[in-house]
C-alpha cells in the first residue's frame, strides 16, 4: 500500500493514486515545494546574520529596568538613586568641573600604564615566541606572575615607589602585561610550522619572517590580549585609585562613600562602565579592520 | 650552484668542493641542475633513503612516484632544504634557486594574493611580474583578493604562480594536485606544462598517480625502499593518449615497480 502512494506522487504517472485519500500523497507535493526557496526548511548551526545595533540592546534592557523600578518606587533612593538623579548629580559634577578634572588624571593613568604594560608584554611574548632560550627564561616568571593577584602586589609597589603617581602606573602595568603576553606568546606559538617552511622555500630572511609570517599571523592573539588588557587597566585603576589617592574617578567615589552621596558613587560606576565599553569597541572596531582577511562566524 | 651536503654528517670540505666541480662542469656546458650521491636520510633507525643516487639534467621534467612510504617527501624535503634536524650523510648538489609547490596551496591567508606571489622579493618590477604570471594563470584582477576568497584550484594556481615567478632553475612539486578534482586536475595538468614550457626550470614532482606521472614527464623515476628502482625515460608522441600501446606498456611496466599486477587492477 505504502509502496504504490509513494511511487505515484514523485513518479509522472501519479493521478490515479494522488486522486485518493492517502497521508503521505497529501504530505510529498509540501516538501517539493519549501525545497525551491534558498535555505528554507533546514535548520541553520551557525548564529546567523548580525542584529542591528544589537550591542546596545543588553545595557538599554538594564536601564529600563533600573528606571522602572525607581519610578515604581521599588529601590530605596539612598540605597539606589533613580537614573535621573544620577544624570542631573553627574551635570552638577561636570558644571563644577570636577568630573572632567577627574577623569582625565584617571584616564592619563590608565594610557600610562596600558602603553606601559601593553609594550611589555608585545615584547616578551616576541622574545618568548621567537626563540626557546627566551621562552626558558622568560615564560615561568610570567606564569608565577600570572598567579600572583596584582592587588596582593599594592603593599610591596607602595614600599618600593612611594604613594606616587609611578606606584598606581606600576600596579595598572603589571596588570595589563600579563593578558597581552599570553595571548600574542599563544598566537605566535599557533602560528602553523607549515607557514615557517613556507617562509624558508621563498628565502625570507629573519626580519621579513617576523614582518610577513609572525606579526600578522600573531595579531588576532595580540588583539585578543589588548580586549583583556583595555578592561584590565580600568579595573585596576579602580584599585589603585582608592589606596591614598588625591584624585581621579576612584578617589572621588571613595570620597563620596565618606559622605553617603551614593548618586556620586553611581556617576563614577557608570563612568567606569562607559570607559571600559568605550575602549573595549575601539579595540574591537581595529580588530575587524585589521582582520579583514578572516571568515568567522563571528562574520 | 651551491652544493650541499644536506644533513649534518657531512663537511664543509666536501661542500666546498662540491660548489668548485660544480660550476666548473656548468661553465664546460655540463648539464646535471641536480645531483645525488650515495643518499642517506634517517629518522631513528629507520633508513628512509638508503644510498640514492639520482640527477635531473637542466630543464628536464622528472616524476617520482613510489608507494607511500617510500621516502618520496624525505627527498624532496632534502632538496628544499628543509629537513633540519634529520641525521643523514651523501653528496647532494642542487641549485640556490629552488621553489616547492606543497601540496596544499600554503598561501599566507593574511596576505592579498599579489602579495602571496611576490612575498619575499623586493622593487617595482615584481609586482609588475606578479601581476603579469597572475594574468597568466586566469586570475587577472585578482589581485587584491583575500585567499580565502578563492576555490582549491585557484589556489593552487597562485602557489604554482609563487613558485614560477622567481624564475627557479628547480621546481620541486609534492603532489601538488592531490587535494583537487579530477576535472581540476586535467586543467591543471596542461596549465604546468605550459608554464613550464615557458620557463624551463628543471621539474621534480612527487606523485603517486601513474596516469599523472606519464602525463607530464620526460622521465618517471621510481622510488623504493629508499632507492631508486626503476629510471624510464618517457618517449611517447605528443598528444600522450590513454589508448596507445606504448602508454599501456609504460604504465603497465610502473605499476609493476610499484607492486601492482595488472591482473589486479584489470577489469
Amino acid at each position: 500500500m505504502s509502496t504504490t502512494s509513494t511511487t505515484s506522487t514523485t513518479g509522472t504517472t501519479g493521478t490515479t493514486a494522488f486522486g485518493t485519500e492517502e497521508a503521505p500523497a497529501a504530505d510529498a507535493p509540501v516538501t517539493t515545494a519549501r525545497r525551491a526557496r534558498p535555505g528554507r526548511g533546514r535548520k541553520r548551526l551557525g548564529p546567523g546574520r548580525p542584529v542591528r545595533y544589537g550591542w546596545a540592546l543588553g545595557p538599554l534592557l538594564l536601564l529600563a529596568v533600573w528606571a522602572a523600578g525607581s519610578g515604581l518606587g521599588l529601590f530605596d533612593p539612598r540605597s539606589l538613586p533613580a537614573p535621573w538623579t544620577v544624570a542631573g548629580t553627574a551635570g552638577d559634577l561636570v558644571a563644577e568641573g570636577r568630573l572632567q578634572s577627574h577623569l582625565a588624571t584617571s584616564a592619563q593613568r590608565a594610557l600610562l600604564g596600558l602603553l606601559f604594560g601593553v609594550a611589555a608584554g608585545l615584547v616578551l611574548a616576541l622574545v618568548s615566541g621567537l626563540s626557546r632560550l627566551g621562552e626558558a627564561v622568560i615564560d615561568g616568571p610570567v606564569q608565577i606572575k600570572r598567579a600572583v593577584p596584582s592587588l596582593a602586589l599594592i603593599p610591596l609597589l607602595i614600599l618600593w615607589f612611594g604613594i606616587g603617581e609611578t606606584m598606581k602606573v606600576v600596579t595598572i602595568a603589571l596588570g595589563v602585561f600579563v593578558p597581552v603576553y599570553i595571548h600574542t606568546h599563544n598566537g605566535l606559538r599557533t602560528i602553523d610550522n607549515r607557514y615557517a617552511e613556507l617562509a624558508e622555500t621563498v628565502r625570507l630572511g629573519r626580519w621579513a619572517f617576523v614582518r610577513h609570517v609572525v606579526l600578522p599571523g600573531a595579531l588576532p592573539g595580540f588583539l585578543l590580549g589588548m580586549r583583556f588588557a583595555v578592561t584590565g587597566a580600568w579595573l585596576a585603576l579602580v584599585v589603585v585609585e582608592q589606596v591614598n589617592a588625591t584624585s581621579g574617578i576612584g578617589y572621588m567615589m571613595e570620597l563620596a562613600r565618606t559622605y553617603g552621596q551614593t548618586d556620586v558613587i553611581l556617576v563614577g560606576l557608570v563612568v567606569y562602565g562607559l570607559l571600559g565599553l568605550v575602549s573595549d569597541a575601539l579595540v574591537r572596531i581595529v580588530e575587524r579592520r585589521a582582520l579583514s582577511w578572516r571568515r568567522t562566524l563571528a562574520g | 650552484m651551491a652544493a650541499h651536503a644536506g644533513g649534518l654528517r657531512n663537511t664543509a670540505k666536501n661542500t666546498a668542493k662540491n660548489t668548485a666541480k660544480d660550476t666548473a662542469e656548468d661553465t664546460a656546458g655540463g648539464r646535471a641542475t641536480v645531483r645525488i650521491e650515495g643518499l642517506v636520510r634517517s629518522f631513528g633507525e629507520r633508513r628512509v633513503l638508503d644510498g640514492l643516487d639520482l640527477s635531473i639534467a637542466t630543464g628536464e621534467f622528472v616524476a617520482l612516484l613510489g608507494r607511500s612510504g617510500s621516502g618520496k617527501s624525505t627527498l624532496l624535503r632534502a632538496l628544499a632544504r628543509l629537513d633540519h634536524d634529520v641525521a643523514g650523510s651523501g653528496v647532494l648538489t642542487a641549485p640556490d634557486h629552488v621553489s616547492v609547490v606543497f601540496q596544499d596551496a600554503r598561501l599566507l591567508p593574511w596576505k592579498r594574493l599579489l602579495d602571496n606571489v611576490v612575498l619575499g622579493l623586493d622593487g617595482p618590477s615584481a609586482e609588475q611580474h606578479g601581476k603579469d604570471a597572475l594574468a597568466e594563470v586566469g586570475l587577472a584582477g585578482r589581485e587584491r583578493a583575500w585567499p580565502v576568497e578563492l576555490s582549491g584550484g585557484e589556489q593552487q594556481r597562485v602557489s604554482l604562480v609563487r613558485s614560477l615567478v622567481r624564475e627557479p632553475r628547480l621546481l620541486l612539486a609534492d603532489e601538488p594536485f592531490g587535494a583537487l578534482d579530477a576535472l581540476t586536475r586535467i586543467r591543471m595538468h596542461a596549465l604546468l606544462r605550459r608554464l613550464c614550457e615557458r620557463h624551463r626550470p628543471a621539474v621534480l614532482l612527487v606523485t603517486h598517480d601513474v596516469d599523472e606521472a606519464i602525463a607530464l614527464a620526460d622521465r618517471v623515476v621510481v622510488l623504493d625502499r629508499g632507492r631508486i628502482a626503476a629510471d624510464l625515460p618517457v618517449d611517447l608522441p605528443a598528444p600522450r593518449r590513454h589508448g596507445s600501446t606504448a602508454y599501456a606498456a609504460l604504465r603497465g611496466r610502473l605499476l609493476g615497480h610499484l607492486g601492482v599486477e595488472l591482473g589486479e587492477t584489470a577489469p
